[in-house]
C-alpha cells in the first residue's frame, strides 16, 4: 500500500511499541504531527521548549527503561535539543530524536529554518542520520531504535527533509536489520571472568564500586544476590545510586568529591576495586595519581573505550553488567574479610552524614531526609548543584531507576522536565524534583506542560538564593568573592557583599505567585515543623503539580568535600577543616 | 609514536566528518587522512596517520571502533605492510640550475609533470621519509608549492603457508 513518509514514521513508532512522545511542532514536521493527530495509540506531550522535550524523554527513559522519543522541527527546534541530547549521551540514555529538515533540494541554500542538524548533533549523539531517500525511512527508524537501546545506550537522531515526509511509496516496516559496523558484546570473556574470581578470592580488602551501568543493564537484582553471598562492602558513583538500598549494611555510600567519609576512605584503603559499570569520572576519583593507590582494579563495562581510559586496569572485562554478573555469581565465594568489614563499618559509624548545616534557616539535608520519610518509594529527579548532592546523599534510595540526575554533563534545568517525563511514564508513582532555585528557572516554562498533562510532580526547591554550588567554591577557594552567584542582588547592594541576611532584597520570582500563574499549587516553608505536614499535603495532589519553596540557610555547604587536586581520603568535613 | 590505521567504513555521506570530528573533538593528533572507494562501492577505505603515546592510540582505536560506520579497523603499524605517499612539488628553477635539479630528481625517481619559464613541477612517490628528504633538498633551490596526498597503506599477504 502506498503510504507517505510521515505515515511510515508513525507506523515505525507503533511497531516499536511507542505510546508516548515528547515534542514541539513547526513547519518542517507538520506532516508528521498531522499523522499523529489521527493516531490514538500515541500520546503527544507538548512541552514548552525543545530542551524540555528531550529531558522529558530522558526522564521517561531512565525511569522506565524504554526508549524516549522526541519530535521537533528543523532549525531552532533542532538546535534547542542539543543540551538534552548531550545530557542523554553522557549518561547513556536511550532516546530517538526525530527532527524535521528543509526539503532535500533546499539543503545547503541557507533556506528558512535550515540548520546542519546532523553536523551539529554528531558529537552529542551515539549515531545520527540524514534521510535522503524515502525508501530508507523504515530501515533507519529500525536501526535507530536498535542502536539507541543496545550496547551502551544513547541518543540517536534522525533528520527528515520535509519532501521525504510527504512522498508516498509502497512500504512496510522491516522485520530485520543488519548493521555491519555494530556488534555490541554482551557476554564477558570467560577467561577474564575466572581471573576476576581468583583475584577476588585473594583480596584482603575487596570493595565493589558500582556505576550507572548496573542500573542501565538491569543488573541490580543479580548484584544484590552477589552482595548477599559475599558480604563485600560496596561504594557507588552518583549514577550507580539506587542499585543497592542506601541503608544496606554493606553500602558505604557515594564516593568522590562529595562522597561519604566511609566510601572515600574505603576506596583509598582497598586492595581490590571490583568495578561494575562505572567509568572513573574525575568527580569520583579526585586526583588520579592519588586514587585507589593500593588497589588492583577489575573493570566490567560494556564500552571498551571506557575501560583503562583514566586508570590502569588489571582485569578488564568487556560485557553487559547483568550477563557478566550472572556468570560470576556461581563462581564466587564469601571471602574471610571480617576485619576489613569491621573497619568499613567503623568509618560509617564515626563519620555519618550530618543534617546539621551552617546558618539558622532550614537545613537542606534535613528537608531531603523528610522527603525520604514521607515518600519512601518516590522517583527523585534532581537539578544540578548542591541540591543534587544533598538529594544523592540524604534520600534513602531503595530501587534502581529511582534517581534521575544529570551526572556526566551536569545540566542545570534537567530535573524538572525529566520529572515530567518520569511521571508520564509512571502515573502510579510519586515523582519529586529536588531543585535549586537557580536551576529550576532554566526550564520553569515546563510548569505549563505539567499542568496541562495533569502530572502531580512535586518540585521541592531548596531555595538558598544563590547558585549555591558555585558560591560554595567561591567561599572555600576564592576568598568569599560571591561573584555573580547571588540571585537576590540589586544595584543598591554592596559590590563585594558576602554577608547575606535580613537586609537582602526580596527574592524573585516569588515561586508561590509563579505557581498560581500557572494554575499549579504553591507552598512556602520556613519552619522546620512545617516540612513534614506540607510534604504530606503536597502528596495529596493528584492532578496538579506542586511547588514547595523551602527557604534554606543561604550559606549551607555540602560536606564532605574533596578539594581539587586532593586524594579521596583528603576530605574537608565541614567548617573547612582538612582531615 | 606514529601509527598508520587502515579503516573500512560505510560509504555514506558524512563519514569523513565523523572521523575527523572525533579527532578534533577529543584532541587527538591527525597527521594525514586519505579516503577512496574500494571494490565494493558501499565501502570506503580510509588510511590515517596519527601519533601519541600508547594509551592515546589505544583510545583512538577504541573510539574509532565505536563509530557505527566503521566496519573494520587495522593498525598497520604492527603488521608487514606497504606505505606510499605521493607529492607534487613546484621548484624554482632558473635555466642554469635545471640540470642539477633534474639529476637529483632522477635519483629520487621523480617524474617531471610540467616545465615553466622559471620553475618545474615534479611528481614523487614513496615513503613519507623519502618525500621529506626530497623536499629538504629541493628547499635549497626554493620550493614555491607543495601538494602531498597523505599516506595510503595496505597490509602485505602471506608469503608461505601458515607464515607471513
Ligand atoms: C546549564 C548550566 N549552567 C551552569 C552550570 C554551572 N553550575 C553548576 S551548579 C550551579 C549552581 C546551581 O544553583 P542552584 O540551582 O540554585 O543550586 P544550588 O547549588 O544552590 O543547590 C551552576 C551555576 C551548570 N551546571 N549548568
Ligand atoms: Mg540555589
Amino acid at each position: 500500500m502506498n503510504i507517505s513518509g510521515a505515515e511510515m514514521i508513525v507506523e515505525s513508532l507503533k511497531k516499536e511499541g511507542v505510546n508516548i512522545i515528547f515534542g514541539y511542532p513547526g513547519g518542517a514536521v507538520i506532516p508528521i504531527f498531522d499523522v499523529l493527530f489521527a493516531e490514538p495509540s500515541i500520546h503527544v506531550v507538548l512541552t514548552r521548549h525543545e530542551q524540555g522535550a528531550v529531558h522529558a524523554a530522558d526522564g521517561y527513559a531512565r525511569s522506565t527503561g524504554r526508549p524516549g522519543v522526541v519530535l521537533v522541527t528543523s532549525g531552532p527546534g533542532a538546535t534547542n535539543t542539543i543540551t538534552g541530547l548531550a545530557t542523554a549521551n553522557f549518561d547513556s540514555v536511550p532516546i530517538v530524536c526525530l527532527t524535521g529538515q528543509v526539503p532535500k533540494g533546499m539543503i545547503g541554500n541557507d533556506a528558512f529554518q535550515e540548520a546542519d542538524t546532523v553536523g551539529i548533533s554528531r558529537p552529542v549523539t551515539k549515531h545520527n542520520y540524514l534521510v535522503t531517500e524515502r525508501k530508507d525511512i523504515g530501515r533507519i527508524m529500525k536501526e535507530a531504535f536498535y542502536l539507541a537501546t543496545t550496547g551502551r545506550p544513547g541518543p540517536v537522531l534522525i533528520d527528515f527533509p520535509k519532501d521525504i515526509q510527504i512522498k508516498k511509496i509502497d512500504d512496510k516496516y522491516p522485520e530485520k536489520i543488519q548493521i555491519r559496523g555494530y556488534k555490541p558484546v554482551s557476554k564477558g570473556h570467560s577467561g577474564q571472568i575466572k581471573k576476576a574470581v581468583k583475584i577476588l578470592k585473594e583480596a584482603k580488602r575487596p570493595l565493589f564500586y558500582i556505576g550507572g551501568g548496573i542500573n542501565i543493564a538491569d543488573a541490580a537484582g543479580i548484584f544484590n544476590n552477589i552482595l548477599e553471598k559475599t558480604d563485600i562492602p560496596v561504594i557507588s558513583s552518583l549514577m550507580g545510586i539506587g542499585a543497592v538500598p542506601s541503608d544496606h549494611p554493606r553500602y558505604l555510600g557515594m564516593l568522590g568529591m562529595h562522597g561519604t567519609f566511609a566510601a572515600n576512605m574505603a576506596v583509598s584503603s582497598s586492595d581490590l576495586l571490583f568495578t561494575i559499570g562505572a567509568r572513573f569520572d574525575d568527580r569520583a576519583t579526585g586526583e588520579l595519581k592519588k586514587f585507589a593507590q593500593q588497589a588492583k582494579i577489575v573493570h566490567i563495562d560494556i564500552d571498551p573505550a571506557a575501560i583503562a581510559r583514566n586508570v590502569t586496569v588489571d582485569i578488564p572485562i568487556v560485557g553487559d553488567a547483568k550477563t557478566v554478573l550472572e556468570e560470576l555469581y556461581p563462581l564466587i565465594k564469601k571471602p574471610a574479610i571480617d576485619s576489613w568489614i569491621k573497619q568499613t563499618v567503623q568509618w560509617k559509624n564515626t563519620h555519618p552524614l550530618s543534617t546539621e548545616t551552617e546558618g539558622n534557616l532550614l537545613s537542606p539535608p534535613l528537608i531531603v531526609r523528610k522527603i525520604s520519610e514521607v515518600f519512601p518509594d518516590a522517583i527523585i529527579a534532581t537539578e544540578v548543584g548542591q541540591n543534587q548532592m544533598w538529594a544523592a546523599l540524604f534520600y534513602n534510595f531503595r530501587k534502581p531507576r529511582t534517581l534521575l540526575t544529570s551526572g556526566g554533563l551536569g545540566t542545570m534545568g534537567y530535573g524538572f522536565p525529566a520529572a515530567i517525563g518520569a511521571q508520564a511514564g509512571n502515573r502510579d508513582k510519586k515523582v519529586i524534583d529536588i531543585a535549586g532555585d537557580g536551576s529550576i528557572q532554566m526550564n520553569i516554562q515546563e510548569l505549563a506542560t505539567a499542568v496541562q498533562e495533569e502530572l502531580p510532580v512535586i518540585i521541592a526547591i531548596l531555595n538558598n538564593g544563590y547558585l549555591g554550588m558555585v558560591r560554595q567554591w567561591q567561599e572555600l577557594f576564592f576568598d568569599r568573592h560571591y561573584s555573580s552567584t547571588c540571585l537576590m542582588r540589586r544595584p543598591s547592594c554592596p559590590r563585594d557583599c558576602n554577608s547575606p541576611g535580613d537586609q537582602c532584597p526580596p527574592y524573585v520570582p516569588d515561586f508561590i505567585k509563579l505557581a498560581k500563574a500557572y494554575d499549579a499549587v504553591g507552598y512556602r516553608v520556613t519552619e522546620e515543623k512545617d516540612i513534614e505536614p506540607v510534604l504530606k499535603e503536597a502528596g495529596k495532589s493528584k492532578t496538579r503539580p506542586v511547588i514547595i519553596d523551602f527557604i534554606v540557610s543561604r550559606e549551607a555547604n555540602v560536606w564532605p568535600m574533596v578539594p581539587a587536586g586532593a586524594g579521596n581520603d583528603e576530605m574537608m568535613l565541614g567548617e573547612g577543616s582538612l582531615i | 609514536m606514529k601509527h598508520v590505521l587502515s579503516l573500512l567504513v560505510e560509504n555514506h555521506q558524512g563519514v569523513l566528518s565523523r572521523i575527523s570530528g572525533l579527532f578534533s573533538g577529543r584532541g587527538y593528533n591527525l597527521e594525514s587522512i586519505t579516503a577512496g572507494v574500494t571494490t565494493d562501492p558501499g565501502i570506503t577505505r580510509i588510511t590515517l596517520v596519527s601519533s601519541g603515546n600508547e594509551n592515546v592510540l589505544e583510545q583512538i582505536k577504541k573510539q574509532l571502533n565505536k563509530l557505527i560506520d566503521v566496519i573494520k579497523l587495522i593498525d598497520l603499524t604492527e603488521k608487514p605492510s606497504v606505505h606510499r605517499e605521493m607529492a607534487l612539488i613546484k621548484v624554482h628553477a632558473a635555466p642554469k640550475q635545471r640540470g642539477e635539479i633534474f639529476q637529483v630528481a632522477d635519483v629520487f625517481r621523480t617524474r617531471v609533470m610540467d616545465v615553466g619559464m622559471d620553475s618545474i613541477m615534479l611528481e614523487i612517490t614513496g615513503s613519507c621519509e623519502k618525500i621529506d628528504d626530497f623536499i629538504t633538498i629541493m628547499q635549497n633551490y626554493g620550493i614555491t608549492e607543495i601538494a602531498r596526498s597523505g599516506l595510503i597503506s595496505m597490509e602485505k599477504t602471506k608469503k608461505i603457508k601458515g607464515g607471513r
